[in-house]
């Protein structure tokens, strides 16, 4: 009991939030909540929206599961997580269709497909169910950052070059691209791009972070 | 570990539910009508777009209040129904039914240089999903002013196109009549519409499913407007 009390930002919880940004991040490392990453990345946007609503949901899921951890029955914690995770969705879903009507029609049904992201179960059951609150908190946020990031990035470049605008505003009208002849690329706006694009994320990702090089 | 009873594991699920549903349900209820409110801004909003008048979320209700002076139903036969509020007409229940039995909502926009414009709703099949929109008439009662469309999940790039302006302002001053008062309805053509043509407009290429859904729209929904339009158009040349 005479255990030093931990400090709330110590090295050891820091590295919750910063691993997930880099050596160990959710899409490009672990290759999980890739359907979702391809499907609303047009825009940047949704893609912005989606990065939050994802960070809510893992947020109150990690949190929630973490102060319960040790009254959830065993044979049932996949069950419980999965309610837990579902009646968040639904509620961020609620509030976006109240209070942003138009992203909530462009997101569709990627909102309630949250509950099927992998990030969120991995979490939970890996993280969660054996760490206090705190800790959980913080990787939920570094999760649920690298998730974001990494789809921010992707809608980024799938805007500017496949619509021409960021945040619908028309960057390259307002340059004169199209005065000498420059088109939008249209495959961008396609869900391969998406994949391809994260490809060259992760390539960019390899080649400036050796450790993640797979020893042949 | 911990090992759980039975009674324990059935008794935790029982307050688990119920305290998930108590919290669903009220979020439910709480924000039912602001969300409500939203899909009838959109709505106005569409209403708005085939005037060709640009809304945002924001003065969607005072442009609407302003510009669409009157809505009235009609039945098919171009008699008007009453008692029956046009706004709150579901087209997508309207559409299963025969001819005969439709309620057919017409809306009526005065712009700012006093000219009336009559507006009709639409709504079929997409490739992937219900597609819908307005379309507006001037006053003779087969050029279009106007139109609108717009669609739950058609292909983005491909189908989805029908929701882009540049889509929809082919449609402005075609006809749906030909000379001898035929109804035509407005031919969607793949390959392109022929030159100087007055009910066809181009296709989208890579969207032919969702422009043949369109066309199909168009006819079945305009289609149910004729005896009203022809019955109107008489009344003009009359007057």
């Amino acid at each position: 009991m005479n255990k030093e009390r931990e400090p709330l930002f110590s090295s050891k919880n820091l590295k919750l939030i910063t691993d997930p940004l880099n050596s160990n991040n959710p899409i490009t490392v672990q290759v999980l909540g890739i359907c979702s990453a391809l499907a609303i990345t047009v825009k940047l946007k949704p893609a912005i929206v989606m990065a939050i609503s994802v960070m809510v949901v893992l947020m109150v899921s990690n949190v929630v599961i973490s102060a319960l951890r040790k009254s959830i029955p065993p044979r049932i914690r996949i069950i419980v997580q999965l309610v837990v995770i579902a009646s968040m969705v639904i509620l961020v879903d609620q509030v976006l269709k109240a209070f942003a009507y138009d992203v909530s029609k462009q997101l569709s049904v990627f909102v309630g497909l949250i509950i099927t992201n992998c990030i969120l179960m991995g979490r939970l059951e890996a993280f969660a169910m054996g760490n206090k609150p705190w800790p959980s908190f913080l990787d939920a946020i570094g999760n649920a950052s690298g998730y974001g990031v990494i789809l921010i990035i992707v809608a980024f470049f799938r805007e500017l070059l496949g619509s021409g605008t960021l945040f619908g505003y028309p960057v390259f009208q307002k340059i004169g691209l199209y005065n000498i002849g420059y088109e939008n690329n249209g495959l961008m706006i396609l869900p391969p791009m998406a994949l391809i694009t994260i490809g060259i994320i992760i390539w960019v990702q390899r080649a400036k972070n050796r450790a993640l090089i797979e020893e042949k | 570990m911990r090992n759980f009873s039975n009674t324990y594991i059935f008794i935790f699920s029982s307050v688990m539910v119920i305290i998930v549903a108590a919290i669903l349900s009220t979020t439910a209820m709480l924000l039912q009508p602001i969300q409500q409110r939203n899909i009838e801004i959109e709505k106005k909003q569409f209403i708005l777009a085939s005037v060709n008048i640009e809304s945002t979320g924001k003065n969607a209700e005072s442009l609407y209040d302003k510009y669409i002076t009157d809505s009235y139903v009609i039945n098919s036969r171009g008699k008007r129904i009453e008692g029956v509020d046009a706004f709150s007409v579901n087209m997508a229940d309207e559409i299963r039914k025969p001819y005969e039995e439709r309620n057919l909502p017409i809306y009526i926009g005065t712009l700012d240089d006093g000219t009336k414009k009559y507006i009709v709703p639409l709504r079929g099949k997409g490739l992937w999903g219900p597609i819908y929109g307005y379309i507006s008439f001037n006053n003779d009662f087969k050029t279009i002013f106007g139109a609108t469309f717009d669609h739950d999940k058609e292909t983005p790039g491909l189908g989805a196109e029908i929701s882009t302006r540049a889509f929809q302002k082919d449609f402005k001053g075609k006809v749906i009549f030909d000379d001898t008062g035929n109804f035509t309805s407005i031919l969607v053509v793949k390959g392109g519409a022929k030159p100087g043509s007055v009910n066809q407009v181009d296709a989208i290429s890579g969207g032919t499913l969702t422009s043949k859904g369109l066309q199909a729209m168009l006819k079945d929904c305009l289609g149910s407007y004729v005896t009203y339009f022809k019955e109107q158009q008489n009344s003009v040349t009359h007057e």
